[in-house]
C-alpha cells in the first residue's frame, strides 16, 4: 500500500520505515504467516498506534523489528526495516544487540513478570545503562535514580533498592518505562503497556508516556487492541487483520472516517451509553485459522460488503494517489474499468463523508 | 549514531544541573505503608525457620561439619594410644573410652571424630564437582536448546548408561589404590548427569519468563542472561539437589569402603571403620560398627531434613 515511491535508504523524516515485512512460523501443523507483508512508517517524534484483535500479528511485528523472535519456529523476517538509515534485518546479532535498549527500547504488557524477582529495581535499570554506556557503577546508579524520578516515582533513592515484589503493578510499569528510557532511545515500542493495569492507572501511564515523549523527543509505537487508548494517544494508526495491514492513516481519518469494513466493524462494535438496551453489533464470523487463511482479501468471509473480486485478488496492490486501504471497495479491481465502488459513489460512510481519492 | 537535532536527555540534564524536573508524583504512594524491604534470601530464611525438623537437621549437619573440621584437632587419632582391652576384639563403651575400643585398644570415639573429616569431605567435594558440571551443562542445554541441547543430553545419557558401581569399584582400587581424591572425582563425574537434567528442565521453563525477554530487549547477551539472570531464579531446586548429592556420596563412600573397594583401609573414614569392624561383629563387639554407622545415619538424616526445609524455603508460594 505504498502511495509515493520511497527513497531506497529511507526518508530522513521517517524514523522507522517498514517495507514488506513477513514473519512466518514453521510448526508441525504447517506454516503460520503471522506477519504477511506489512508496510508502515513512523515520522520522527510522532506516535503510531497499531491496533487489531488478538492474533492479528501486532506483537510479532514489534518482536520482528527488535529481532527478538526465537529462530527455530520463526524464520528470519524478510523485507526491510529501515531505522535511522540502516536496515535492521541486515544487521548482525552483535550489531542488533547494540541497537536494542539504546536506539530502540521496548516495554511489555505484563509488568508483573517483566522484572527479574531476584534483583532490585535499581540493579536492573543500572544494568541496562551499563550495557550501552561507558559509565561507572555509581553513575549508572545515579541514572537509575533519575530515571525513576522522571517516570514519577516518589522517593527514588529509596525505591531504587527495592525488589519488584514490593511495588504495585502501576509502579512496576513505571519502572519498565524508566528502564526503557535510561539509555535515551529514539524509538520506544510499547506492546500493550496498559492492558494489565486498571483504568485509573492506565490513564496515568498514558499521560506519563505522552509527557516522556515530549521531554525526550522520542518516537512512540504503541500496540494495543483498545481503540479508546488509540483515540487519545496516537497521531497515526495502522489497523491490522490476519497479519496484514488493512487500513492506515492519521487517527482522525481512520477513527472518524473509517474506510475498510473491518475498521467500520470494530468501531461499530464499541458499546456506547447512548445505545443502551440495543443489541451489540458484532463482526460476523471468527478470526480465520492461521494455517488456512482465506485467499484474496483475508477478511472476505466476514465482510458484509464482499463482492466479486474479493476472494480472488489480494487488494494490497499499489494504487498511487489512492486511499490507504486494502479493499476493493476503494481500489479499482483488476479486470474492471473505472473507479472503485465507494470512490465512484462519493458516498457517505457510516460515520462521515468520504474525501475524494487523491488524499493519502 | 549521534543525532545533533536531538535535545539532551532530561535524565542527563537533571544529573548535570542538579535541578530536578517538575513531575507529578504517582498517586499510589500517598497511601503506602512503609515496610522494611526484604530480599528473596531473607524471605527464604524466614520460611526455613518455620520448619522445626529442618532446623534439627541443620544442627546435626553443622555438628558433623564442626567435627570434620575441628575434630582431628581436638581429639587427634593416635594409632599408638592404646587403651586396655577387656575382651577379645576390643573393650565395650566405658568410662575411659565412651564408644569403646577397636581390637588393638584405640578409641572408637576418636575414630568416628576423625573419620568425619574424610567422609564429609568426600560428600562436599563430590557435590562441588557434580554441581559445577551439572549446572553448567544443564543451563546451557536448557537455554540454547536445539543442537546444543541434543548434544549435551546425549552426553548425559551416555554417562547415565554407564554401570556406576562397577566403575567406582574398579577404578578406585585398580587405578587409584584407594586414594580418596580419586574417589571424590569419580563420584563427582558420575553424579552430575541427574542434576544436569533437572537444571535443564528448570531453564527450559525459565526461558519463557518475560524478564528474560525484557533483558534481551535491553541488549543483554546470552551468557549473561543465562548465568546472571536465570540462574539465581533456579537456585532453589539446585540447592536441594546439591544437599542430596552430599548425602548420597557419604553413603556411597561408606558402602564401597566397606567392601574394600573404596578408600584404602589405612585411611580413617566411617566406611573403612565399618569395614574393619565387620570381622569382629561375630564376637558380639557391636560398638565398633555401631558408632560409625550411627554417624553416617545421623548425617544422612540431618541432610535430608535440611533438604526438606530448603525445598520449602525456596518455594516462593509458601508463606514466609
Amino acid at each position: 500500500m505504498v502511495e509515493q515511491p520511497r527513497p531506497p535508504q529511507g526518508d530522513p523524516d521517517l524514523l522507522l520505515d517498514v517495507r514488506d515485512l513477513r514473519t512466518y512460523f514453521h510448526v508441525m501443523d504447517g506454516v503460520v504467516k503471522a506477519v504477511d507483508g506489512i508496510d508502515f512508517s513512523i515520522k520522527r517524534g510522532k506516535t503510531l498506534g497499531i491496533v487489531g484483535e488478538s492474533g492479528c500479528g501486532k506483537s510479532v511485528t514489534s518482536l520482528s523489528i527488535m529481532r527478538l523472535l526465537d529462530m527455530p519456529p520463526a524464520e528470519n523476517p524478510t523485507g526491510e526495516i529501515w531505522f535511522a538509515g540502516r536496515d535492521l534485518l541486515s544487521l548482525s546479532d552483535h550489531e542488533m544487540r547494540k541497537v536494542r535498549g539504546s536506539d530502540i527500547a521496548m516495554i511489555f504488557q505484563e509488568p508483573m513478570t517483566s522484572l527479574n524477582p531476584v534483583f532490585t529495581v535499581g540493579d536492573q535499570i543500572s544494568e541496562a545503562v551499563m550495557q550501552h554506556l561507558d559509565v561507572s557503577g555509581r553513575e549508572a546508579r545515579d541514572k537509575a535514580i533519575e530515571s525513576l524520578r522522571v517516570v514519577g516515582i516518589n522517593n527514588p533513592e529509596r525505591r531504587v533498592k527495592q525488589y519488584p515484589h514490593e511495588l504495585s503493578g502501576g509502579m512496576r510499569q513505571r519502572v519498565m518505562i524508566a528502564m526503557a528510557l535510561s539509555c535515551d532511545p529514539k524509538l520506544l515500542i510499547a506492546d500493550e503497556p496498559t492492558t494489565a493495569l486498571d483504568v485509573t492507572i492506565q490513564a496515568q501511564i498514558l499521560e506519563l508516556m505522552r509527557k516522556v515523549q515530549d521531554d525526550f523527543d522520542m518516537t512512540l509505537m504503541l500496540i494495543t487492541h483498545d481503540l479508546g487508548v488509540v483515540a487519545e494517544t496516537v497521531d497515526d494508526v495502522v489497523v491490522m487483520y490476519g497479519g496484514r495491514v488493512v487500513e492506515q492513516g492519521p487517527v482522525d481519518d481512520v477513527l472518524l472516517r473509517p474506510k475498510h469494513p473491518y475498521t467500520e466493524g470494530l468501531l461499530a462494535s464499541i458499546p456506547s451509553n447512548g445505545r443502551r438496551g440495543e443489541r451489540l453489533n458484532v463482526i460476523k464470523g471468527t478470526v480465520p485459522n492461521p494455517f488456512n487463511m482465506p485467499t484474496g482479501c483475508n477478511f472476505t468471509p466476514r465482510c458484509p460488503f464482499r463482492f466479486e473480486p474479493c476472494p480472488n485478488h489480494d487488494p494490497r496492490v499499489d494504487d498511487p494517489g489512492g486511499p490507504p486501504v486494502a479493499c476493493w471497495l476503494w481500489k479499482p479491481a483488476p479486470g474492471t474499468s473505472g473507479p472503485a465502488p465507494r470512490v465512484r459513489e462519493g458516498a457517505s460512510t457510516a460515520s462521515g463523508t468520504q474525501t475524494a481519492s487523491g488524499e493519502a | 549514531m549521534t543525532d545533533p537535532t536531538r535535545t539532551v536527555s532530561p535524565i542527563d540534564e537533571a544529573i548535570a544541573t542538579g535541578i530536578r524536573p517538575d513531575i507529578e508524583a504517582a498517586n499510589e504512594e500517598d497511601f503506602e505503608v512503609s515496610l522494611k524491604p526484604l530480599s528473596q534470601w531473607q524471605l527464604a530464611w524466614r520460611r526455613f525457620r518455620r520448619h522445626r525438623l529442618a532446623l534439627v537437621g541443620s544442627v546435626i549437619v553443622f555438628i558433623m561439619i564442626f567435627l570434620a573440621v575441628l575434630g582431628p584437632v581436638i581429639w587427634p587419632y593416635d594409632r599408638l594410644d592404646l587403651r586396655p582391652i577387656t575382651r577379645p576384639g576390643g573393650s565395650p563403651p566405658s568410662a575411659t573410652a565412651v564408644f569403646g575400643t577397636d581390637n588393638l585398644g584405640r578409641s572408637i570415639f576418636e575414630l568416628v571424630v576423625n573419620g568425619a573429616r574424610l567422609s564429609v569431605a568426600v560428600g562436599l567435594v563430590t557435590m562441588v564437582i557434580a554441581t559445577s558440571i551439572g549446572v553448567t551443562v544443564g543451563a546451557l542445554a536448557g537455554f540454547f536448546g536445539g543442537r546444543v541441547d541434543s548434544l549435551l543430553m546425549r552426553l548425559v545419557d551416555l554417562i547415565i548408561a554407564l554401570p556406576f558401581l562397577f566403575i567406582v569399584l574398579v577404578a578406585a582400587t585398580f587405578f587409584g589404590q584407594g586414594d580418596p581424591r580419586l574417589l571424590m572425582i569419580i563420584f563427582g563425574l558420575l553424579s552430575w548427569p541427574g542434576l544436569a537434567r533437572l537444571v535443564r528442565a528448570l531453564f527450559l521453563s525459565l526461558r519463557e519468563q518475560e524478564y528474560v525477554l525484557a533483558a534481551k530487549a535491553v541488549g543483554v547477551g546470552n551468557f549473561r542472561i543465562t548465568f546472571r539472570h536465570m540462574l539465581p531464579n533456579a537456585l532453589g531446586p539446585i540447592i536441594v539437589s546439591a544437599t542430596l548429592i552430599v548425602a548420597n556420596a557419604i553413603v556411597l563412600e561408606a558402602f564401597v569402603s566397606f567392601l574394600n573397594f573404596g578408600i584404602r583401609a589405612t585411611d580413617v573414614t566411617w566406611g573403612t571403620a565399618l569395614s574393619n569392624a565387620q570381622g569382629y561383629l561375630v564376637l558380639g563387639n557391636w560398638w565398633w560398627a555401631f558408632f560409625p554407622g550411627m554417624a553416617i545415619a545421623l548425617m544422612v538424616i540431618g541432610i535430608n531434613f535440611m533438604g526438606d526445609g530448603l525445598r520449602d524455603a525456596f518455594d516462593p508460594r509458601a508463606r514466609a
